[in-house]
């Protein structure tokens, strides 16, 4: 029995999840269980933070366009770049995908009906909120200048911003944070739909079962060290303050122990992402299923080794340096095994260039650039050099943003589609996404320049030799908004205007693509039992994707 | 609201459902294990640093409370442990008794805690303004055994000579102590509330041998902060007590 | 349902074995092993623990995926302890100057 309603493909179905009518208006959206609905209600708060994080970096790159730095007073250039990280980082890349696509898709992915505890999902949405109303409160009432690291004795004793705040914010954010990766592995383990083992999963599924491995072992120790240094700053205690015997090392390794995970949780969802789209717009099952989910595992196990190499100049002993740096470089052996498995999926594809394709493709090139300057990061002598320098900005940016940012949007353009049911303009989406990949390389390449000829990061001002670059970098970040700023535009466009996108537009294997467009609240009428290999695009007649015949032509949405 | 043996609508089966849950409370406890582990890390650092401060602060802590509660909240894991089993085999009234007397024994834990902090604070052991540990020693009450404070005074003054900045030091054993232990009665009045929960439902009749599920995963939850404290309790109280 | 019921007798005999346990911590407290204090007090406790993991929590009769996460969380706490005093106790003499919170006092 077909999950898939008859209707008619130029119509969207008569009940979905978004006019449900259990209920009218707000009401039912901020009281749903709904794990679609609870997506799309992060999806809205997310991305909040994304244009407040934004605000924050636009002035800091126009503060930036001149090396005497005029826009800004020293002290409020230390707020920029401190609440600019602090509002990306907590509140917006590491929710985004998980929250967004985790929480629409994997129930569907699996062929289940919710998640495992679908009020604990809404729960953790606003658990978000309260955590974020804490972080603007202190962005409002004098800000945060402490870097988003939040440095002891700085944080915790001398600083004048409004740290208890922000830390009581980022504290609170954090059990959102073990809550869905609380949800996501409990349901993995046990909503599965008859017949979908864990090797018929998608490789999404995967990616966020590892995510979730992280947020669960990561998130309560940085949860517990911001605690001590709240704790230190309100009552005077001395656990990190050097001037009452306490130990600033002891904060950062505490801190970098959750943080450096922490970046895995934002980019294995965005390898995730990729993995469910090369192979769709490849028309070919990706290659090195197996490898691809267990470098995942790989990626979340050892990226939990290695968090000291954020701290080869601060003062560690030398051994434990070595020890760390040689486990830095053993992490990017399962983030390597992905690049090759994706390339070798391209290899003899049939390749078609849709915006979720070129944001795709983008990220396997931005995140080897990204990924190989952490190698360099991770040479001790090397990384004494380029420590604290624009050297160390850029390659981040290269792995959250050309990485998991263009995993997010990318996704988002993949998924749109089964979230609204509408498609979006396609020409201008592709234009959208080269707009984007050339507004980040024209923004943060000169910086990889910029810190190896010694220009050093959180400072407000520069040597005039420095100025071309940063112009060229403040220029590329105002093309970098117009890409954000396209889809944003064209997303709202759809959702009124678009052509109506039917159950599987792409078309792509998986079983989200079974149900209608926008699903209904229950996702499957039938429970489904899934009796085929995932990424069978050799063997899909339903989809005209049999071995040997043509590939359809995907559906465009300017036609 | 659901009600014993009524599914929730998003699990195919009861025992889909129950398996759900078990894991989610497993999962929440491996977050509380990292989270009292970053306090344990502290503690280990801060122990290796200023061994001799550690050894001083611990000594001013009471054995015979700390191991009267040690036992006290073993017991209140055995009666916890009774009463999944009075669930497990259908006997309901005794479910009510066996998490009322948790629930006693865990009161008890916290009283007797309370009356532990106030003897800090008398005797100027707060982290903090008023902090000197050698306050105790040098203003004797009536109540105090007065060999014992000159022992205390003759121990202080030995580790002021290996240890200058003592009191700086002891500060943060005791910022520690505070931390841990209040972390934990914290913990503890959260399973209290969650006991008083459940002993609502078991006079309901809500818990049979088909569906236990709330009274084993409170019980998981009620025996991880019992692990807790079998570590706090030789790590904070048994440190340095054999001179 | 099939899950296993674990009798009360096991739990009165687990009780003892904690009984005991905290009885031996608390003399082995007062005799003076010098280094091994530390040592003994830690295995103990972590005997104990065992002990309520296995009975009281039913970890011995539960699924092999519940003791898999029950043997993750102890081996991610031992990551942050190894690695960490991998740090402190490699440091060299000069690198593990802790300055006195006096100095910062001085007029």
């Amino acid at each position: 029995m077909s999950n898939t309603p008859p209707t008619p493909d130029n119509e969207l179905p008569d009940r979905h999840y978004l006019n449900a009518t259990y209920g009218s208006g707000l009401r039912t959206w901020l009281l749903t269980t709904d794990h679609k609905r609870i997506a799309l209600l992060y999806l809205c708060t997310v991305t909040v933070f994304f244009f407040i994080g934004g605000v924050f970096a636009t002035m800091i790159r126009i503060h930036l366009l001149t090396p005497g730095g005029t826009l800004v007073s020293p002290e409020t250039y230390n707020k920029l770049f401190t609440m600019h990280g602090v509002a990306m980082i907590f509140f917006f890349l590491i929710p985004s995908i998980p929250a967004v696509l985790g929480n629409f898709l994997i129930p569907m992915m699996i062929g289940a009906k919710d998640l495992a505890f679908p009020k604990i999902n809404l729960l953790s949405w606003y658990i978000y909120v309260i955590g974020g109303c804490f972080v603007l409160y202190s962005f409002g009432t004098g800000g945060l200048d402490t870097g988003w690291t939040f440095y002891t004795p700085l944080s915790s004793v001398y600083s004048n911003s409004a740290v208890t705040p922000a830390v009581i914010g980022i504290f609170i954010n954090g059990f959102s944070s073990i809550l869905t990766g609380l949800n996501f592995i409990v349901t993995i383990h046990t909503m599965r739909a008859p017949g979908m083992t864990w090797f018929r999963l998608p490789l999404f599924v995967w990616a966020h079962y590892a995510t979730s491995m992280v947020m669960i072992l990561g998130t309560p120790v940085v949860a517990i060290t911001l605690l001590l240094a709240g704790l230190e700053r309100m009552f005077h205690l001395g656990f990190f303050n050097p001037a009452l015997g306490g130990d600033p090392i002891l904060f950062q390794h505490l801190f970098w122990f959750y943080s450096h995970p922490a970046v895995y949780i934002m980019v294995l969802p965005a390898m995730g992402v990729v993995s469910e789209i090369i192979p769709t717009f490849a028309r070919k099952p990706i290659f090195g299923y197996s490898f691809i989910a267990g470098s995942s595992i790989a990626i979340a196990v050892i990226g939990f080794l290695v968090w000291a190499h954020h701290m080869f100049v601060t003062g560690q002993s030398t051994y434990a340096a070595l020890t760390f740096s040689f486990l830095s470089y053993l992490v990017a052996i399962p983030s390597a095994v992905k690049v090759f498995n994706w390339t070798s999926t391209l290899y003899k594809g049939s390749i078609s260039w849709d915006p979720p394709m070129i944001y795709a493709l983008g990220f396997i090139g931005l995140f080897v650039i990204g990924g190989l300057t952490g190698l360099f990061l991770a040479c001790l002598g090397l990384d004494i050099h380029v420590h604290d320098t624009y050297f160390v900005v850029a390659h981040f940016h290269y792995i959250m943003v050309g990485g998991a940012v263009m995993g997010y949007v990318g996704g988002l353009h993949f998924w749109w589609p089964k979230i609204t049911g509408r498609l979006y303009p396609e020409a201008l989406a592709r234009a959208a996404a080269v707009v984007l990949f050339i507004g980040f390389n024209l923004t943060f390449f000169p910086q990889f320049i910029l810190g190896y000829l010694g220009m050093p990061r959180r400072y407000h001002t520069y040597p005039p030799e420095f100025q071309v670059l940063n112009v060229l970098s403040s220029a590329g970040a105002s093309i970098l908004a117009l890409g954000y700023l396209l889809p944003m535009i064209y997303f709202a466009w759809s959702m009124r205007y678009g052509k109506v996108a039917g159950p599987n537009p792409w078309p792509a294997t998986g079983l989200e693509w079974k149900t209608a467009s926008p699903p209904p609240t229950e996702n499957f009428e039938v429970t489904p039992e899934v009796t085929w290999e995932p990424y069978d695009y050799n063997n899909r007649p339903d989809l005209g994707l049999s071995a040997g015949a043509p590939s359809p032509a995907p559906a465009h949405g300017d036609d | 609201m659901h009600r014993t043996g009524e599914l929730y609508g998003h699990f195919e089966t009861l025992e889909q459902q129950k398996e759900s849950a078990t894991l989610g409370m497993w999962i929440f406890l491996v977050t509380e294990v990292l989270f009292f582990g970053g306090l344990f890390m502290t503690y280990t650092i801060n122990r290796r640093a200023f061994s001799t401060a550690f050894g001083i602060g611990s000594n001013t802590l009471d054995i015979t409370l700390g191991a009267g509660n040690t036992v006290v909240l073993i017991m209140s894991s055995l009666t916890m442990a009774m009463a999944v089993w009075s669930a497990q085999v259908g006997k309901k009234k005794l479910v009510s008794v066996f998490l009322i007397a948790t629930l006693a024994l865990g009161t008890v834990f916290l009283g007797v805690k309370a009356i532990e902090y106030k003897q800090k604070y008398d005797h100027h052991l707060i982290p903090g303004h008023g902090f000197d540990m050698r306050y105790r020693s040098a203003h004797p009450t009536a109540s105090d055994d007065l060999n014992e404070l000159a022992r205390e005074k003759k121990e202080v003054e030995t580790a002021i000579k290996s240890d200058p900045d003592i009191n700086y030091h002891g500060q943060l054993y005791f910022s520690l102590y505070f931390g841990m232990t209040g972390l934990h009665a914290l913990h503890m009045i959260v399973g209290a509330g969650l006991l008083i929960w459940l002993i609502k439902g078991s006079f309901a009749g809500r818990y049979t041998p088909q569906y236990n599920t709330p009274v084993e995963i409170v019980g998981l939850y009620w025996h991880f902060v019992d692990i807790v404290w079998i570590y706090l309790f030789p790590l904070l109280y048994l440190i340095d007590r054999h001179h | 349902m099939s899950e296993h019921i674990v009798s009360p007798k096991v739990y009165a005999v687990i009780f003892l074995a904690l009984m005991a346990g905290t009885g031996v911590t608390v003399w082995a407290a007062f005799q003076n092993f010098g280094q091994l204090n530390i040592v003994i007090a830690l295995a103990i406790a972590t005997i104990k623990a065992t002990l309520v993991v296995l009975y009281f929590m039913h970890a011995r009769y539960s699924p092999k995926r519940t003791q898999l996460v029950i043997v993750c969380s102890i081996f991610w706490l031992a990551i942050m302890l190894a690695l960490t005093l991998s740090d402190y106790t490699t440091r060299t003499q000069r690198e593990s100057r802790l300055a006195s919170p006096a100095i910062f006092y001085r007029a």
